[in-house]
């Protein structure tokens, strides 16, 4: 079957279609590879050898309930994050005082990796669920408020002197003229940095858990069973997509006017 | 007609102690009911300083602003203002724009409704009401920002720079329109431009302001026939104003200057 120029064209151009292509790719050297017997079955499972894994993982319940409890951990911590970021983002990037009073500090944490305060969290909360929340918190709150507070510094002061002149003040304009303003990047903010979330709940995950997509990957290794490494590492990155593409579907559905 | 706003005397200086600069100096105008005042000057004379300083976004340093014999202490929807630019907001269409400043007064949904539409139709934007900022011209814009304004009912209505940022042939139509507007509607209207030949086009009286500091040092009345502008610009009349202006304006920055 051939597919005429014009429509070969046309498909090109469609935005998925590089992309999907991309990884279409990397998927059939993939199988090449593994299936050719150059590289050992140990470190490079077969794309069907990983399907199977996947199926089998799947039959079991293992990874359906591994999958929950790491996103319950990463909506858990990531919505405490980005619940308090946005009001206190919001105040820095409104009062100075208070932002020149809490920059700094926050600056100077912000880069603390966050992984490092594992030691810490485990022997403040134990190995429960708390520690695990908490450093996804530790890890996104800072930069979802020192990004939040920038996008309300940006606000066209243009924007606010008008709402003022037209007989507003305090709440309605911070209602009324900076979140509207803000909404995109906030969306934005969060979309970014929902990936710190995920990485840091599969590392805390690695250290100590008896659940989650990350303990699997740990007890994997254990077995030497790569292929059910590479499941979880797949599974991981497909989650992370679809929460992505969620914000940014969200993002073009309530702020169609910032395109 | 009545005095409605009255500058007297007023200063303003940026920064403290010796690294202050005063950037107005004694300035002083009156403005009546129904007129429309221009204040004219370069860049760096001021006139956007007098502008926040009537709007209440910033306050003198010395003098008095007073409306209706009230004193100015902030800003209010007693006064309008028309921005040189990015002051639509990009999220709300032209018609929620113009309601803006009416739901901000919390006015009743009808009240709003009807001046929304009406002030739509006084800009003559009446089809454009459902368009966002972005699908919209230059000129449009700023007319939806007229309407904004004045669907507020603003006793003054305060116009920096509001052709500025616009080509000039739409600059010109844009004129045209805001002197119909201030015929049909008897608003209370002062214009700061740089643009000498558009304050004469505009304003009964015009006030030239010389920076460093910012003064006014030329007060003209202008009595022209303004029906048609297309007409007036190129009149003999006209350009000779508009010449004797220029020069006194370039007289008064000293040799060598910038």
């Amino acid at each position: 079957m051939q597919l005429a120029p014009a429509r070969l064209h046309r498909s090109l151009r469609h935005p998925w279609t590089l992309g999907v292509l991309g990884v279409a790719v990397v998927v059939l050297l993939w199988f090449l590879i593994s299936n050719s017997g150059v590289v050992d079955k140990l470190f490079l499972p077969s794309p069907q050898a990983v399907w199977a894994a996947g199926q089998n993982q799947w039959s079991s319940g293992l990874l359906l309930k591994d999958a929950i409890a790491s996103i319950q951990r990463v909506f858990i911590g990531f919505a405490m994050s980005a619940g308090l970021a946005l009001p206190i983002g919001i105040v820095m990037g409104t009062n100075v005082i208070i932002c020149r009073l809490l920059e700094p500090l926050m600056a100077l944490i912000r880069y603390m990796p966050a992984p490092a305060f594992i030691p810490l969290l485990i022997i403040y909360f134990g190995l429960e669920e708390l520690p695990k929340v908490l450093l996804i918190f530790i890890g996104t709150f800072f930069f979802n408020t020192l990004m939040i507070m920038d996008a309300v510094k940006f606000v066209p002061h243009e924007l606010v002197e008008t709402a003022r002149t037209l007989g507003g003040r305090g709440l309605p304009i911070l209602t009324r003229v900076v979140a509207p303003y803000i909404a995109p990047q906030v969306l934005d903010t969060y979309r970014i940095n929902m990936a710190s979330a995920w990485n840091l709940v599969i590392v805390a995950e690695l250290v100590a858990a008896s659940e989650g997509l990350g303990k699997r990957i740990s007890l994997s290794q254990r077995f030497l069973r790569t292929d059910e490494i590479f499941v979880g590492l797949i599974v991981i990155g497909l989650i992370g997509l679809a929460i992505d593409l969620g914000f940014r579907f969200l993002m073009r559905r309530a702020c169609s006017w910032a395109n | 007609m009545p005095i409605q706003l009255q500058v007297s005397n007023v200063c303003k200086s940026f920064g403290h102690g010796p690294q202050a600069k005063l950037v107005l100096d004694q300035v002083s105008f009156d403005l009546q009911g129904g007129q429309f005042l221009a204040l004219v000057g370069s860049s760096g004379s001021g006139k956007s300083t007098v502008m926040r300083l009537i709007a209440g976004l910033d306050r003198p340093s010395s003098g008095t602003i007073t409306l209706d014999g009230q004193a100015v202490r902030g800003p209010g929807f007693d006064r309008g203002m028309v921005f040189q630019k990015y002051s639509l907001y990009p999220w709300l269409t032209a018609a929620q724009n113009v309601a803006f400043g009416m739901e901000l007064q919390q006015r009743s949904r009808q009240d709003i409704r009807e001046r929304t539409a009406y002030f739509l139709e006084v800009v003559g934007l009446a089809d454009a009401g459902r368009l966002f900022p972005r699908e919209l011209s230059g000129g449009m814009q700023q007319r939806i920002a007229i309407a904004r304004a004045l669907a507020a009912e603003p006793k003054v209505l305060l116009l920096d720079e509001p052709f500025g940022a616009l080509d000039i042939q739409i600059r010109e139509s844009m004129q045209e329109f805001l002197h119909g507007l201030w015929r049909q509607t008897g608003l209370t209207a002062l214009l700061i431009t740089h643009d000498l030949e558009e304050a004469l086009l505009l304003a009964g009286q015009v006030h030239i302001m010389a920076p460093s500091p910012g003064r006014i040092v030329r007060s003209v009345t202008v009595e022209l026939d303004r029906r048609d502008m297309a007409q007036l610009r190129l009149s003999p009349l006209f350009l000779e104003l508009r010449e004797n202006l220029a020069q006194s304006l370039r007289s008064l920055e000293p040799a060598g200057r910038r």
